[in-house]
């Protein structure tokens, strides 16, 4: 089990409260406890990234997940439709 | 093997470090594994770029690059495709991005439905503010007068009596359209009592001053006074001096609801009139029955 304290551990420059109002947004959706998994931590580096390296801000964050979220949904319904599918 | 990190980020040696990060965002901005999935070749560039940002945006390791002690590809891997490998299993549920049914529909859907929410909500007007200057008589009586507003509407604003400088007057409902059936906005204008050269306000009291001839403050009678109101007969009693007050009563501000009419407060002054040689002589032979010195009062002390 992740803890919120491991995770800001993990992550220098990752500050609780910033964590937390990622988690009260629902950009990072925990267990409760909260406890993370290996996805959640994963995403939070991957916010991370969007924000430090590619410089996004906090209005455009919340807008390029909300788009990565909705394409990798996609992507998981075609390889699902794919697996179900016989190839013609 | 490596390519040279500043051709990888399209850099000349002596970039600056903002060169160098601004150049890295706009590469990694572009091939991010996270944005491209499925695109192999850019996530081997968006590898290229990073491993190139790493080496060149810390000074100590590009100046040993520079210094040739070690090559472009003395850098740890960093692990640029995790959260994508969670993402498209199926523990990637878990940031379900509401695609189901017809996707591309509600593409931007979650970010403008609150949007648009908000704009058909009910929103009353803006309240608008005017600036009116008023008549000193207008402000002392009350009145009516038509106002055009900016927009071309016009109306009549009535002035209640007794109004002051800095007094707002709120018109409802004239100020700015409401938006989906909200109400509208306060029209709020702000008063300027214009000063008059014969009148002064004190409260709901008028103070003015009235001259009187010489023979009129002696003798005393009827005398015919001008004022806000219409001529009026006023007695004056006989012997008044000069700054004799002589209150007439409700003949001040108007009344308005529970306040009562206002008085007007006459303040003698006697005015001795062009040269007139027969009064001259009167004088000149008049002995006083009583010789009383008028500036007894002035006592300063030595």
């Amino acid at each position: 089990m992740i803890t919120l304290d491991i995770l800001v551990a993990r992550f220098p420059g990752l500050e609780a409260g910033q964590l937390q109002e990622w988690m009260a947004e629902g950009m990072v959706r925990a267990e409760p406890g909260p406890s993370f998994t290996e996805i959640d931590v994963a995403r939070i580096a991957l916010m991370m990234e969007l924000r430090d390296d590619l410089a996004l801000d906090d209005a455009a964050l919340p807008v390029v997940l909300s788009l990565l979220d909705q394409l990798y949904t996609l992507r998981r319904e075609l390889a699902a439709l794919r697996a179900t599918t016989p190839p013609p | 093997m490596a390519l040279d990190p500043y051709a990888v980020l399209g850099l000349k040696r002596d970039a600056s470090a903002e060169a160098i990060k601004s150049a890295y965002r706009k590469l990694a901005r572009k091939h991010h594994p996270d944005l491209n999935p499925g695109k192999p070749e850019a996530e081997a560039r968006f590898k290229a770029v990073s491993t190139a940002h790493d080496l060149l945006s810390d000074p100590e390791k590009r100046a040993r690059f520079d210094r040739g002690e070690i090559d472009a590809e003395g850098q740890e891997q960093r692990p640029t495709n995790a959260y994508r490998r969670h993402a498209e299993a199926a523990q990637g549920a878990r940031y379900d991005g509401q695609s189901a049914g017809s996707p591309f529909d509600d593409l931007f859907a979650d970010m403008f439905e609150t949007r648009r929410r908000a704009e058909a909500a009910p929103r009353p007007g803006q309240d608008e503010s005017y600036r009116l200057d008023v008549s000193f008589i207008d402000a002392m009586l009350g009145t009516t007068t038509p106002m055009r507003l900016p927009d071309g509407r016009s109306l009549n604003l009535r002035i209640p009596p007794g109004v002051t400088t800095g007094q707002v007057l709120r018109l409802r409902g004239q100020g700015g359209g409401g938006r989906n059936g909200g109400a509208a906005g306060d029209a709020l204008i702000g008063i300027t009592v214009q000063e008059h050269p014969l009148l002064r306000r004190d409260g709901r009291n008028i103070a003015m001053e009235l001259p009187v001839s010489l023979r009129e403050a002696v003798l005393g009678g009827p005398v015919e006074v001008p004022t806000p109101t219409g001529r009026l007969r006023v007695t004056l009693p006989a012997h008044s001096d000069s700054g004799r007050q002589i209150r007439l009563r409700g003949k001040g501000v108007a009344a308005h609801g529970a306040e009562p009419a206002g008085d007007l407060l006459l303040t003698l002054k006697v005015v001795i009139g062009p040269a007139d040689a027969a009064l001259d002589a009167f004088l000149r032979d008049w002995s006083p029955a009583a010789m009383e010195d008028p500036r007894a009062a002035l006592d300063f002390p030595a």
